[in-house]
């Protein structure tokens, strides 16, 4: 009788010794560190992947391995094919390439934002396969489980000899993609911009990592979340008027997160005017989960912000961040140490509340950024528009949610999810609709869901120009659909509303005026934000914000 | 470019020699001439606006004003580039505020 | 930093009523054919584009610091402040009344991207007279000033009316030139000059750029307050020069001295460069009152 073959328990170890070899075998190994020479990344590429390989493209909708994912993509297809990729978010042109030269053919990711067409297309002529759209929180924990990168593609400021990187302000996804890779058998291969003989600080050890090769140009970095303070409108001013004093100082909401847009911004340049005027500095939004948002600075200078946690950086915003270390998190060095793992987690567990926008929303408050021909995903706005039912530590705003759901006996709170919107969007087009386009855009791509950003159970009050809709407090799912038509303004479904029984919702307080607020619209004017150009806030920041070209009008 | 007019029965607004004028013909915004008109239960509206097809929503957005506010007696004249409905809600109160208040 | 900037009123931002509203005396404002009374422009009737009640300009009386002054101030916001036929007819009208009534000055807010192009030949000659009557007045001892600090700024055919009045006064945030960016852009290539370079565009056409070449008299903060306090010392001050050829001769002369010293210069550092700024790059970041006393500072 033939003894079994005793099961090789290391064999992910084996075959990453046999990949370093084949790169060793073409004068690919650390000679002199870990340094790779620029002009022989795709031979460095083709060597350590095979076909079949789960490949993570670091890239986030701020730091890109723009390098990495040009070369990768000007791999030989018969060499390298049947790639797996997972990647925070699909924003470059070669992101998509890999799947048209036929090098990947299967898809797991969290956004797709300026790609969302071309993806879209692949997916309908069924040359690319998608796992699932996650939210970063979703994908970096299916890192560690099931989706776990053979190879990690990723983009650093600064390496040193030994092959320590340097991140920069911009860490981001940086640390959970290497751990996933490095402590599982697998290559980890940093682009950096600049090789330095001693890192300002370390913040990947280099026995984290394989091989580094030095761009041609800095990777590239999207100024994401930069919002012109000029093209804020006064219904916004009006509508963050109403929020302000509607939400945030009834609820007392200390702990938050900020969508991006317009509509927020306006809520960050009313904090040092409006909301101090109302006597609510120190009472409200003292700790943030939140990107650098430059419309914050006013804010943070006139002492209303004591803590601000970021996902990632944002251009122009180094050295302001670096000046205010009280506020943000800053390394030795002084620069920023962003972190989007952990900042995630801040959001969908630390804050009492989210307040973004949305393109649609229906009569169950589903709301939804996707549109046809497009998957676009929703990156971290899911957990942060969500209310976690993990949570078990309280807080004022969090229980007076919860007993407004469900009586004084409420056995948890709830965290405050608001959606912000104008009833309708540019070209007229109603933000209130019977039914979202993520329904049609499921059957058209054959989804397992219908892309839905936040879910109706989720969201707690909706802001339009016409009033705020207290969703807690509605009893039954038609009270809830007459509180959203009863704020939907002159939108079909707002014209559509049962006027009796919004006259009854807004005695109940459940919809509430602006005049119910005590707020004039007529008053709502751009004089109350706190800066009304890029230039306003450079002004607030004493010359320490350094905006980019395309804002500048100076 | 269309040019709807429409008149709405609205609670008499005291009389001003001065004509009012609020907004901007930009884009996304829209100027309102408020002016006295020659009947005193009804508000007048004229609109030119280079968006079409949305006279139904121009209608209840006006019907809306003109019964939330005393706007009888005004002739209420409009330059309109593509306004929302919200713009348009927040500039007719803006008028007939200055209307009311005459000269400054 | 404070919340003295809130309290400060943009003349950027601001529509042309309300940046009359704060450069004028209170109450002394006095509009040469309302809304209501003037009509709007039939050439955009008949484009099926809806008009605006005083087609783009808002023209008058007033008083300025007690002085009794005209003025014309084009909105930026309609049309890109373009100067149609009847916007044209409503300022030349204002400039004529002007050599009738000899007031202690014409405020001309500029805010125009130059012809307005749906009205073609119409708009043309609108420019083509506001230039001929902004001379008539000069040369009847009435000073015309330039006020330029608009989201529009002065381009086309009335960046030439702004050079013909008697002065210019600028905001770091206004620009002044004959050819908008985007056109260069689309004529010469985006090599020649990238338009959407916002930081460039300002450095060779905005405020501070034009004053330290000398094309304005004054700079001023983008406020409506500090345009006040600019116009009313220049209507004190300003002696209205006879126009005589000797003048002409001598601005001929720096004109070309300019273009043999200029005439290679791609960016407003290298023009700053020459002109014996030290630090040019630290220029775009300057507050007014740092680069008034640079300039006084320059070699001349």
């Amino acid at each position: 009788m033939n003894a079994p073959q005793p099961r090789q328990w290391d064999s992910l170890r084996q075959n990453r010794a046999r990949r370093l070899e084949r790169a060793a075998s073409l004068g690919l190994a650390g000679q002199n560190g870990k340094e790779i020479p620029v002009d022989r990344i795709v031979d460095l590429l083709e060597a350590v992947i095979q076909p079949g390989d789960r490949v993570c493209l670091e890239g986030n909708n701020q730091k890109q391995a723009d390098f990495l994912a040009e070369s990768l993509a000007d791999c030989d297809p018969a060499r390298i094919n049947h790639l797996s990729m997972v990647q925070s978010v699909l924003a470059l042109p070669s992101h998509v390439d890999l799947f048209e030269r036929g090098l990947a053919n299967r898809l797991d990711f969290s956004f797709s934002g300026p790609q969302g067409a071309r993806l879209a297309k692949l997916v309908q002529e069924q040359r690319i396969e998608i796992g699932a759209i996650h939210t970063y929180l979703e994908l970096f924990g299916r890192y560690f489980l099931d989706l776990t990168p053979n190879i990690a593609l990723i983009a650093a400021q600064a390496a040193d000899a030994e092959g320590n990187l340097y991140l920069g302000p911009n860490t981001e996804d940086t640390p959970a993609i290497v751990e996933a890779t490095a402590f599982k058998g697998g290559i980890v291969v940093a682009q950096v911009n600049q090789r330095l003989d001693k890192l300002p600080r370390v913040d990947v050890p280099a026995d984290w990592v394989d091989f580094t090769v030095q761009a041609p140009r800095p990777n590239y970095i999207e100024p994401l979340f930069t919002r012109d303070p000029a093209q804020i409108t006064e219904v916004q001013v009006l509508m963050a008027m109403m929020a302000i004093k509607g939400i945030y100082a009834e609820y007392g909401v200390k702990r938050l997160n900020h969508g991006i847009g317009f509509d927020t911004a306006a809520i960050e340049l009313l904090l040092p005017t409006y909301a101090a005027e109302l006597g609510l500095k120190g009472k409200i939004c003292t700790h943030w989960a939140l990107n650098p948002h430059p419309t914050l600075i006013p804010a943070i200078e006139s002492g209303f912000v004591e803590s601000v946690h970021c996902f990632g950086s944002e251009v122009g915003m180094d050295n302001y961040v670096a000046a205010r270390s009280d506020v943000f998190f800053t390394g030795a060095d002084g620069s920023m140490r962003s972190n989007r793992a952990f900042s995630q987690t801040a959001g969908l567990y630390a804050c009492d509340m989210f307040i973004g926008s949305t393109l649609q929303m229906d009569l169950a408050g589903n709301s939804s950024t996707a549109t046809l021909g497009r998957i676009t995903g929703f990156g971290g706005a899911p957990n942060m528009g969500s209310d976690p039912h993990g949570r078990r530590h309280a807080s004022p705003a969090w229980l007076k949610a919860g007993r407004e759901a469900a009586g004084p006996n409420a056995i948890r709170g709830r965290k405050l999810v608001v959606q912000m919107v104008e009833t309708f969007r540019e070209h007229m087009a109603p933000v209130f609709v019977e039914e979202l386009d993520a329904w049609q855009l499921q059957k058209m791509m054959g989804a397992e869901l219908p892309p839905i950003m936040i879910y109706g159970d989720d969201v707690s009050h909706i802001v339009t120009e016409e009033g705020i809709a207290n969703l807690l407090l509605c009893r039954t799912p038609e009270e809830r659909e007459q509180a959203i038509r009863g704020v939907a303004g002159f939108t079909p479904v707002g014209m559509a509303r049962d006027k009796a029984m919004v006259e009854n919702l807004r005695d109940r307080g459940i919809v509430r005026r602006p005049e119910d607020l005590g707020i004039d619209p007529r008053l709502a004017t751009r004089d109350l934000l706190a800066a009304r150009s890029v230039k306003d806030l450079v002004r607030w920041s004493g010359g320490l914000y350094a905006p980019p070209s395309r804002f500048r009008n100076w | 470019m269309e040019t709807l007019d429409f008149q709405f029965a609205s609670a008499p607004v005291s009389r001003s020699a001065h004509a009012a004028l609020c907004g901007v013909v930009g884009s996304g915004n829209l100027e309102i001439l408020v002016q006295a008109g020659d009947q005193p239960a009804t508000c007048q509206v004229s609109i030119k606006t280079s968006a079409r097809g949305f006279g139904a929503t121009w209608q209840a957005v006006l019907g809306s004003f003109a019964a939330s506010h005393p706007a009888g007696g005004t002739r209420i004249d409009i330059n309109d580039m593509g306004a929302t409905p919200a713009v348009v809600s927040l500039r007719l109160a803006q008028a007939l505020a200055e209307y009311r208040g005459g000269e400054q | 930093m404070s919340l003295a900037l809130v309290a400060r009123k943009s003349w950027f931002e601001a529509t042309a009523r309300a940046r009359l509203g704060g450069l004028l005396d209170a109450g002394s404002l006095q509009e040469i054919l309302p809304p209501g009374a003037a009509q709007p422009s039939p050439h955009l009737a008949a484009l099926d584009l809806p008009g605006a009640f005083d087609d783009g300009v808002v023209i008058g009386r007033a008083t300025l610091a007690g002085r009794p002054v005209l003025f014309a101030a084009q909105e930026g916001q309609f049309m890109g402040g373009a100067v149609g036929e009847i916007h044209g007819a409503k300022i030349v009208g204002l400039l004529r009344r002007a050599v009738q009534e000899k007031p202690a000055a014409v405020l001309f807010l500029i805010d125009s991207g130059g012809v307005r192009l749906h009205e073609a030949n119409a708009g043309l000659i609108a420019i083509s007279e506001i230039m001929r009557a902004v001379l008539d007045a000069r040369a009847a001892g009435v000073p015309v000033l330039a006020l330029v600090g608009g989201s529009c700024g002065a381009f086309g055919g009335m960046g030439i009316v702004a050079k013909l009045c008697s002065a210019i006064l600028i905001s770091e945030e206004g620009r002044l030139a004959l050819s908008g960016p985007e056109v260069i852009e689309t004529v010469a290539g985006v090599e020649e000059f990238d338009s959407k370079d916002r930081a460039l565009v300002w450095r060779v056409t905005g405020g501070k750029h034009r004053y330290l070449m000398g094309d304005c008299a004054a700079l001023v903060e983008d406020d409506i307050a500090a345009f006040r306090a600019g116009a009313s010392e220049f209507v004190a001050t300003w002696q209205e020069p006879l126009p005589s050829v000797a003048n002409l001769r001598a601005t001929q002369q720096r004109l070309e001295n300019r273009l043999a010293a200029y005439a290679t210069c791609r960016d407003g550092l290298q023009v700053w460069a020459a002109l014996g700024v030290a630090q040019p790059e630290a220029v775009p970041l300057l507050d007014r009152d740092s680069l008034v006393a640079l300039k006084e500072g320059l070699p001349t």
